[in-house]
């Protein structure tokens, strides 16, 4: 039987001083690359696979940027937790 | 011809330029330039599946050749400077780059070159399009990447390795790897700057560069002679032979500084005769001096002035920008000792967020720990601050300007509120952390034995106490010649605080300007001085002034200096 499919979004405020660049561009997507869900984040009008590095530093959010994350799947409501929670503190 | 760029990686290199002018694969140069193949290849059906099968050995074999590298840079750079290398690792698993390669293949029925060509092209020139310094140079290692993928791909390598000064467009980080600073005196490259990783990498081998140069690098042909400055950043082609001989003499001078530098760095501070040993500590402005601190040989942190967080802006900051920065420290000093002095506002540091007005005597004014003791809920902040960043380092906290015992109770007691409250909330900090006092003001100074009762170190501030004790305002240059840190009343104080220090079994130090004065370290050593905290450039001399010195002589220096008249 299939897993449940879940559907989940969250905005966050991104606090590391780096945004997400440099180490915690890198922390983030791997966190990312744990969960089984597609994960998407938006940002400036653009839209980034969470689990991608090149990706995640196309977007550019700097500190104090509003971020939406967005997952479909059987984690998806884990996944935007976690990474919400990440997002929101320092890297 | 002469040119500015930036400086990338220190020292001084002169040779024979080699241009590199051919575009790295990938679609890659300045302009954009196209792949080899103008014409569009496509693969047959058949040819999917050996295509796919070809770029994933591919993959491996440079996933290979990066864990390679990195072993390399973390034995010989460190590992700070090796963690660049997983920034390259982790786009090799990047689903944006190796499922877009795939895809071209699969569904694109391109050859895998041809494919990691256009994929990291379009990559890299999504990133280079952002504003942020450090992710545009983040193509660079996606052209690397897709660079390495080719030549692993065609069995294709960059060739000879090169000797002299190599002059190229833009250099990427696996370029910088594979030099050999036996043979290669210097780099110069149109783009990239500072944050580069091929600089990072280039400067921990050894090999002086200037990037960021622009078109220049075109003008230099094969065989000129060049000169790259990677400490100003500066590059000279066919110097005259007078321009010439001064850059050797520099060169000369900036290897026999670091010679003595590596020589001296890790030698102990002390007497010739081993009798005493000293701490030689760092003044420090912020987490971005921490490096060159590290780099001359500092054994702590002596002084760490917490001012720029609160200059130059309208508002204070949040406890937690605060935290961030003294983490930074603290965590970058490895558990060395550092001393972070709170709040030094006032005076000659207007605080606009904190509204102090003008004043006629600001020396003499509302600063300092006197401004802390008054704003209670800013001088909380910072305390909460420097304890929760404890965990992250050895941290020792000073109270700056402190003129009584009676300041020095009131701040232990905001302290102690401080930890009563972090202990309440569940955070931990560091209990151990020691507290002392700067001790600048002649009244201090001469109560030194009453106020070693209430702390754990002292450090004088020898700038403050010498224009106190002698009346010479240090800002008015009427009265500079009046400005003596060796003046016997400032010398004797200084003995008197660390007299009082030692009958009190605490150490006393010292963080002012005189502490690296080459004419003050003698005698400050003979009064039995334990710490000397100066500005990172200071280091090394200082430390070849100790160790050229016996005990006995110092005490001699000192005796004498304490009876100049």
């Amino acid at each position: 039987m299939d897993a449940v499919e879940q559907k989940a979004e969250r905005v966050a405020t991104v606090r590391s001083q780096h945004g997400l660049h440099a180490r915690p561009a890198a922390v983030f997507v791997r966190t990312a690359t744990g969960f089984r869900s597609q994960i998407e984040v938006l940002a400036h009008g653009k839209t980034a696979n969470a689990k991608s590095i090149i990706s995640v530093l196309g977007l550019g959010v700097n500190r104090g940027d509003a971020i939406v994350i967005r997952a479909v799947g059987e984690d998806a409501l884990a996944a935007v937790r976690t990474l919400a929670e990440l997002a929101e503190k320092e890297l | 011809m002469e040119f500015k760029g930036v400086a990338a990686a220190a020292g001084i290199g002169i040779g024979r330029a080699v241009v590199v002018t051919s575009p790295p694969p990938g679609g890659t140069g300045p302009a954009g330039s196209a792949g080899r193949d103008a014409a569009e290849e496509k693969i047959s059906a058949e040819a999917v599946s050996q295509e796919l099968e070809r770029f994933w050995a591919a993959v491996a074999s440079v996933r290979a050749a990066l864990t390679r590298l990195r072993g390399e840079l973390a034995r010989t750079a460190g590992e700070e400077k090796a963690a660049i290398i997983d920034a390259q690792a982790m786009m090799l698993d990047d689903p944006a780059f190796v499922d877009a390669v795939r895809d071209a293949i699969t569904a694109g029925h391109k050859p895998a070159v041809q494919a990691v060509e256009d994929v990291a092209a379009r990559l890299a020139a999504g990133l280079a399009a952002v504003e942020d310094e450090y992710i545009r140079q983040r193509a660079v290692d996606i052209r690397d990447l897709g660079r390495q993928l080719v030549e692993a791909l065609t069995g294709e390598t960059s060739g000879e390795p090169v000797a002299g000064v190599v002059v190229t467009s833009e250099l990427t980080p696996s370029q910088a790897a594979a030099m050999d600073p036996g043979r290669v005196e210097g780099v110069v490259a149109g783009a990239g700057g500072a944050t580069a990783h091929a600089a990072f990498i280039l400067a921990a081998r050894g090999i002086p560069a200037v990037f960021g140069v622009g078109d220049h690098w075109a003008q230099v042909r094969d065989g000129d002679t060049v000169v790259v400055d990677g400490n100003r950043g500066l590059v000279a082609v066919n110097p005259s032979p007078q321009e010439l001989d001064a850059f050797l003499v520099q060169k000369a001078a900036w290897q026999a500084e670091q010679a003595a530098l590596v020589r001296l760095r890790h030698k102990p501070a002390e007497t010739a005769d081993g009798l005493r040993r000293v701490e030689l500590g760092a003044n420090i402005g912020g987490p971005a001096d921490v490096a060159a601190a590290l780099a001359a040989g500092a054994e702590g942190v002596g002084l760490f002035r917490t001012e720029f967080l609160f200059l130059d802006r309208p508002d204070l900051p949040s406890e937690e920008e605060q935290f961030q920065v003294y983490k930074a420290v603290l965590a970058g000093m490895g558990g060395r000792p550092v001393i972070i002095r709170t709040l030094d506002a006032g005076g000659d540091k207007p605080v606009p967020a904190l509204g102090l007005g003008p004043e006629t005597n600001p020396f003499l004014g509302y600063r300092a720990i006197r401004v802390c003791l008054d704003r209670t809920d800013v001088f909380a902040t910072q305390l909460r601050a420097l304890l929760r960043a404890s965990v992250h380092g050895r941290l020792l906290i000073m109270f700056p300007f402190i003129a009584t015992v009676a300041e020095v109770r009131q701040a232990k007691g905001v302290l102690a509120a401080v930890k009563a409250g972090l202990d309440r909330e569940g955070i931990p900090y560091d209990p151990h952390v020691q507290v002392g006092v700067m001790i600048e003001i002649p009244s201090a100074a001469v109560t030194a034995d009453l106020i070693a009762r209430e702390v754990d170190f002292f450090s004088i501030g020898s700038n403050d106490l010498t224009q106190y004790t002698l009346a010479v305002d240090r800002t008015n240059e009427k009265v500079a010649a009046y400005y003596d840190s060796l003046h016997p009343a400032v010398l004797r104080l200084c003995k008197n605080v660390i007299d009082a220090a030692h009958a009190a079994g605490i150490w006393a130090g010292m963080c002012g300007e005189m502490a690296g004065d080459p004419r003050a370290i003698p005698v400050l050593l003979g009064l039995g001085l334990d710490e000397f905290s100066m500005s990172p450039a200071a280091l090394p001399k200082a430390r070849e002034i100790i160790r050229s010195l016996t005990l006995a002589e110092a005490q001699a220096y000192a005796r004498a200096a304490l009876q100049q008249s």
